[in-house]
């Protein structure tokens, strides 16, 4: 039997009917449209359905979605301020050549954004122990770490 | 990978909880966190009709240190919030260390301490501290609650205490002896990330430096984590010398009972036992005296 829900997704209210056996990933991806978060492993290895519920990261394939009823989600479409200008961390990503295929980035941005909230000014250690819940298979790490590590720099002169 | 189809149920006080589950039989299974239990659905292992959510049962994420008496871990209290409590850091540190090497951030924000213990994996990495530190584990039923130590909850691999209808409700870790110290090492041939392929915690109580007291505790080599009785018998009354240290972790290693598997040979893990007993017992006797 559905269940309704009420959640808050960067900063829009939806109120939704779901089944108890879907997951916050599927909902949304396909019931909200938000395909910024992806989809890797389904069991919470590889980090790239990583978003934020109530400020904290977790693994949205293994969150039901009924039990983020009344809860905030930020996924990677929340994370520019505005439409017009990127985030540091994105914008630092883009510089230091930190993408390659893109499937893990929407998930190392959420993750490294719940870093440098948490610590604005990690060690180089710090960061990539920030990142052990993130798979990234073209294994850009070091230039992951790098974006990461200009991105608080950049951060912390604001 | 999508989910079976389940029911959900989410009881508010756990009364409830223990009579729907007992309603339920084998068709419910519990909810922390979800993440072993939604994982292991995924693959189908298991395919439970109803699962019974704990999380919007009130006090159940309860973390409280008492100064003198002992720490309280609530059955939904997080790793993550486990692994960064400021008074779990500064008094139980490897309780907070063990939680903090539990898997990755993400599962960390969402997994709890007495999930890793119900799930009874032998590698558990919550599982040896605590075996070490003497926790006691409070289970609710539909008659009533018990305390047993956690040294008798783990029954197998993947199976526990737990009768029907029963409940962990929380774990309770006195508080620790004035002269005592206690260290979690683990080793993966992997990363740090991966499930540990053995795991020692160490807990010794000294008298300058002499060993008073000691606990060691194995895990990911026996169907469950055990306790090295031997090893601390061993211990016991002994000045902590390089060759009690090489000794102990000798002993160690052949009182493990390890399997051959995906993630290490019988083998290694005797030897990393040796090892990481080694580092184990100096770590907590370097804590016990500071």
């Amino acid at each position: 039997m559905k269940k309704e829900i009420t959640i808050k997704v960067n900063g829009d209210t939806y109120h939704l009917a779901v089944d108890p056996w879907r997951t916050l990933n599927e909902v949304l991806r396909d019931d909200l449209n938000l395909t910024g978060t992806k989809l890797g492993c389904g069991t919470g290895d590889c980090g790239a359905c990583t978003v934020l519920v109530d400020g904290r990261t977790v693994s949205s394939c293994l969150t039901l979605a009924l039990e983020v009823d009344g809860k905030e989600v930020t996924t990677i479409e929340g994370l520019a301020p505005s439409g017009d200008e990127l985030h540091p961390i994105q914008k630092a990503f883009i510089e230091k050549g930190a993408i390659q295929c893109g499937y893990c980035t929407p998930g190392m941005e959420l993750s490294a954004l719940y870093l440098l909230r948490n610590n604005p000014k990690p060690t180089e250690a710090e960061i990539r122990e920030a990142l052990s819940g993130n798979l990234c298979r073209c294994t850009g790490y070091n230039k992951i770490v790098e974006a990461i590590a200009a991105a608080a720099e950049e951060l912390s002169r604001e | 990978m999508p989910l079976p189809k389940f029911e959900y149920l989410a009881p508010t006080t756990l009364e409830e909880a223990c009579q729907l589950l007992k309603e339920k039989g084998d068709d419910a299974r519990l909810m922390g966190g979800g993440t072993d239990l939604l994982t292991k659905m995924k693959r189908r292992v298991i395919q439970p009709n109803t699962v019974i959510g704990l999380k919007k049962i009130a006090g159940l994420d309860i973390i409280k240190v008492d100064r003198g008496k002992g720490l309280t871990i609530g059955a939904v209290a997080l790793l993550g919030d486990v692994a960064s409590h400021p008074q779990i850091k500064r008094f139980f540190p490897a309780i907070a260390y063990a939680a903090s090497v539990t898997a990755n951030v993400q599962i960390r924000n969402m997994g709890t301490v007495v999930g890793n213990l119900c799930n009874a994996a032998p590698s558990a990495d919550n599982a040896p501290t605590l075996l070490a530190m003497d926790a006691q584990v409070t289970i609710m039923g539909v008659e009533g609650q018990r305390t047993i130590p956690l040294e008798d909850f783990f029954k197998g691999p993947g199976i526990t205490a737990l009768e029907p209808g029963e409940i962990v409700k929380e774990i309770f870790v006195p508080w620790p002896h004035p002269h005592s110290g206690v260290s979690y090492q683990h080793i993966s041939p992997r990363s740090k990330v991966d499930i540990s392929a053995a795991c020692v915690a160490a807990m010794l109580v000294m008298e300058g430096n002499i060993c008073k007291e000691a606990r060691v505790a194995l895990g990911a080599v026996a169907p469950v984590p055990m306790r090295g009785k031997k090893t601390e018998k061993h211990l016991e009354g002994k000045e902590l010398t390089k060759e009690t240290l090489e000794q102990a972790g000798k002993q160690a290693s052949k009182e493990c009972k390890p399997i051959s598997d995906m993630r290490a040979s019988a083998q290694y893990r005797r030897l990393m036992v040796e090892v990481l007993t080694k580092r184990a017992l100096a770590e907590a006797a370097t804590r016990a005296r500071a």
